[in-house]
């Protein structure tokens, strides 16, 4: 059974759902302690929503040197699947993964409601199995989700076919709607929506979330 | 004990939706004819002399910690 790990930060607040989510998808969830650089020998990383390390200096800053983010990287620069969902994205950012960065909300409030999305790439470990040009519905909530990169770096993702998922309705200002985008390579992916919040009838208007874990298992099982 | 400030403002490109939130607060308090930028500054005690080593140092640390130059840039200032 494939292992998928999720790392908990001090003040990640969505790391219970991420292994709940993966659980659900049919993956063993391996829970990961941001103190230790070791990564249990899992098959794929999430990094969770939350506000680790309360957000001080700036979202995912300080993260971004604790011990387990050496690992995290080196694995994710040899191939390894990772998602950042939220402030994993930001992190992911703040590690240079991800292209980018993100700021405070364009009207400055905390947006928190059901997003609109259109995935843009199905060419990524986490989306193989959607279609491209799928418009899915993802809960969305932050303070801090104005994604923002240089003319030349928006340039080279949009020419390379990074941008992953756009805003249908842009809730924050980032530059080209953009949602979420992915390395050249299509194994890291962060996003600001939640997707873990979106795979199971109870608490979801969608199942929109659930093709994201399919998407890891597919490619997991395919590797093997 | 000596003292070095790091000032991190975010880029002139990048919008800033704090400064502007408080450039309007200053507007309705009928502070006119005023545009704020908002930004941070870092107060570093050091240990011994300001060297141009330690200076170094300092610019180090901002370049990889303090600041993220993709958003932000910073002025290393000895107090």
């Amino acid at each position: 059974m494939p292992r998928i790990g999720v790392v908990t930060f001090p003040g990640s607040l969505d790391d219970q759902d991420a292994l709940r989510a993966v659980e659900l998808s049919g993956a063993e969830a391996v829970p990961l302690w941001h103190g230790s650089d070791s990564i249990d020998g899992v098959d794929a990383i999430i990094l969770p929503g939350g506000f680790s390390y309360g957000d001080y200096l700036r979202c995912g800053a300080i993260a971004r040197f604790s011990p387990v983010m050496d690992t995290v990287i080196d694995a994710a620069n040899k191939g390894m699947p990772v998602l950042g969902i939220c402030n994993g994205f930001q992190l992911l950012c703040e590690a240079h993964l991800l292209d980018g960065a993100m700021i405070r909300n364009a009207g400055q409030h905390f947006i928190c409601r059901d997003e609109r999305l259109r995935v843009e790439t199905v060419d990524t470990v986490w989306t193989c199995d959607f279609r491209a040009g799928d418009e899915i519905t993802i809960v969305l909530k932050n303070g801090e989700g104005n994604y923002q990169a240089d003319p030349e770096t928006l340039k080279r993702l949009e020419d390379n076919d990074q941008v992953v998922f756009r805003y249908l309705d842009n809730p924050n200002g980032s530059a080209g709607d953009i949602a979420g985008i992915t390395n050249l390579r299509g194994n890291v992916v962060g996003l600001m929506p939640h997707p873990e919040h979106n795979v199971e009838e109870l608490t979801s208007p969608s199942l929109d979330g659930k093709p994201f874990f399919s998407s890891v298992l597919n490619f997991l099982s395919a590797r093997v | 004990m000596p003292r070095v400030v790091v000032n991190v403002m975010p880029k002139p490109e990048i919008l800033d939706p704090q400064g502007k939130a408080v450039t309007g607060a200053l507007g309705r308090l009928g502070f006119v004819g005023m545009s704020v930028r908002q930004g941070k500054r870092f107060e570093i005690e050091v240990d011994g002399d300001v060297t141009p080593e330690k200076l170094a140092q300092i610019e180090q640390a901002a370049e990889r910690l303090l600041a993220n130059t993709v958003i932000e840039s910073f002025e290393v200032v000895t107090d």
